[in-house]
């Protein structure tokens, strides 16, 4: 039996206006609705994929994070992996977030760690490298495709500028995801249905440091006004860019 | 101390995000009254490295082994880490690259440092390495502090000025032995995607959506980008339809991407769009709805139909050709 661990980020769906507190520090989560990070739903995709291709293969979700994440590891669950770990702990930044991961994987013989190439609010694209690193795991980042090639092999497309980089990757492994190497799934109504028997543990944080102290959260810098053109001189636009050194 | 500089290259060349890089690196070195030292993996001429110096390297490390022509995250954060440690650097800088974001977390958890990835200031060594980067997508800033002593920094491409400050970079071999398990993962080959000029490098983008009406309309968006030396990209949907290849798609979900100068052409700018180019330093919206939310990010904006407004572009550019 292989084993899967998934990792699964709680982020705000991605149709959310992002709000922030007025003293800035952190998001407004009223009205906001939580979901599995989209590039770590592609991951958890491809570990079920894995499964229907015949591999005898266990899954598990794990998030960082307070109780208010166990309805997106729920829907981990309905999704098809087979049990879910919650470390309860405030995800505070990406190593911290890494080295419980890492903690939590060193005595339990992973093969596998899915992961996504980034999550959509912090966008770090750190943990993976780093979960890597700290199992001494080799690490495929922002895959497009994977299979096994053998039990302990795996062959890995990855994209660079301009094209794809195949490589060959020993297990165990960290792949961080992206979109190309799964379709994401929408779970149906038996899953729903069985991810409420399914075991979702939560177990206390591991010993860490915090490698950041967040000052505060703030919008990006208001656009000037646009420019406009007539739709019938739009030469008007090109002689713009032009006198701006742009084209 | 030192700052270190991790002067990625591909094929022998350095990467045009590594002189931005250099220029963070430089002024923070500068801050702290240090120098900047870089580190280079893999086959790439001396000639090539020196022109660090323009941007205010003082000196490159060069590990040269054939075994690491090839990419290979483990055995390149070993060569990064064993620099910093040999110049006790106290943070070491890498451009927002494929390779720069693999290799740095890696790095980070080597030397247990705070890693700061897509930095967009200047991180302030006189207030606890205080920096602000994006988060949420583009949506927002995020503004922390450093509380390890030595910091992994990730300059995000196209968010820090590339200014030249002209010294001369020495070049030194590096003495380096990979280990074996460096190498679980090894790049085998490279497949090309197309001969086009790559999205995340682009300096100018021309991306088309469902205003398009079709997949057959695309060659004037193709002839558009080829004028301007772009690369194309797409919105999501058309890439769902398959009227365009996948890795074309740019936004949230697909490849995040800043570019000098992006145009949207018949894109209405839905929010998981504009978080994935919102980051563009100047962006052209052409629309035929004047309520489309992309003209409220854009610097430069047409509304009338594209059919009409494309071609009429395509003209004037080559008549600017013509004229310079």
């Amino acid at each position: 039996m292989m084993k899967i661990l998934v990792c699964i980020s709680h982020v705000p769906d991605t149709t959310t206006k992002i709000q922030f507190e007025a003293d800035g520090s952190g998001l407004n989560k009223t009205g906001v609705t939580f979901v599995i990070n989209p590039y770590c739903e592609y991951g958890l995709s491809r570990a079920l994929g894995l499964r229907e291709e015949g591999k005898q293969v266990s899954i598990t979700a794990i998030c960082v994070g307070g109780p208010e994440v166990e309805p997106t590891l729920r829907k981990a669950l309905a999704i098809g992996a087979d049990d879910a770990v919650r470390i309860d702990a405030d995800a505070t930044d990406s190593a911290f977030v890494a080295k419980q991961i890492a903690n939590y994987a060193n005595s339990k013989e992973f093969d596998i760690i899915f992961t996504g190439k980034e999550s959509i609010d912090f966008n770090n694209s750190l943990v993976p490298g780093m979960i890597a690193e700290n199992l001494g795991f080799s690490f495929v980042s922002f895959a497009t495709k994977f299979e096994l090639t053998s039990d302990d092999t795996a062959t890995v497309q990855r994209e660079i500028p301009g094209g794809v980089e195949v490589i060959e990757a020993k297990l165990p492994t960290v792949i961080s995801c992206q979109k190309g190497i799964a379709e994401w799934r929408i779970p149906n109504m038996r899953g729903i249905m069985a991810a409420r028997k399914k075991p979702l543990s939560a177990i206390p944080a591991s010993d860490s440091d915090v490698y950041t102290e967040t000052v505060s959260f703030g919008y990006p810098p208001a656009k000037a006004e646009c420019q406009y053109f007539e739709p019938d001189n739009a030469g008007a636009l090109v002689t713009a860019l032009a006198d701006k050194g742009l084209i | 101390m030192s700052i270190l500089l991790f002067a990625e290259s591909n094929q022998g060349t350095l990467n045009k995000n590594v002189f931005e890089a250099a220029t963070y690196g430089y002024d923070l070195a500068q801050s702290l009254g240090t120098d900047l030292v870089a580190v280079s993996v893999g086959q790439i001429e001396d000639a090539e490295l020196e022109k660090l110096g323009t941007y205010g390297v003082s000196k490159v490390l060069k590990v040269a082994d054939d075994k690491l022509n090839s990419f290979a995250n483990a055995a390149y954060a070993a060569a990064i880490t064993q620099a910093a440690k040999q110049v006790d650097a106290k943070a070491v800088v890498f451009a927002q690259t494929y390779d720069g974001r693999a290799v740095a977390p890696r790095v980070a958890a080597k030397l247990d440092a705070t890693p700061i990835a897509g930095a967009i200031t200047l991180a302030d060594a006189a207030n606890g390495f205080e920096t602000k980067r994006m988060a949420y997508s583009g949506k927002g800033v995020q503004d922390y502090k450093a509380t390890k002593d030595k910091l992994v920094i990730v300059v995000k491409a196209n968010g820090y000025k590339t200014e030249e400050h002209p010294t001369s970079a020495t070049v030194e071999a590096m003495d380096f032995k990979a280990g074996s398990k460096d190498f679980t993962a090894i790049a085998k080959e490279i497949i090309k995607a197309s001969e086009g000029i790559s999205l995340t490098e682009a300096d100018i983008v021309v991306s088309a959506g469902r205003g398009m009406k079709g997949p057959e309309n695309w060659g004037m968006i193709e002839e558009l980008a080829e004028l301007l030396g772009a690369a194309t990209a797409c919105s999501k949907p058309t890439a769902d339809m398959g009227w365009r290849p996948h890795h074309e798609h740019v936004g949230q979900t697909g490849i995040q991407i800043a570019p000098n100068l992006y145009f949207a052409i018949g894109i209405s700018g839905a929010i998981q769009h504009l978080a994935g180019v919102s980051s563009s330093k100047n962006i052209v919206v052409i629309n035929k709805d004047p309520e489309a939310p992309f003209f409220k990010i854009a610097d430069f904006g047409i509304v009338g139909d594209l059919f009409e407004v494309v071609p009429q572009m395509i003209e004037a550019i080559k008549a600017l050709k013509v004229a310079s």
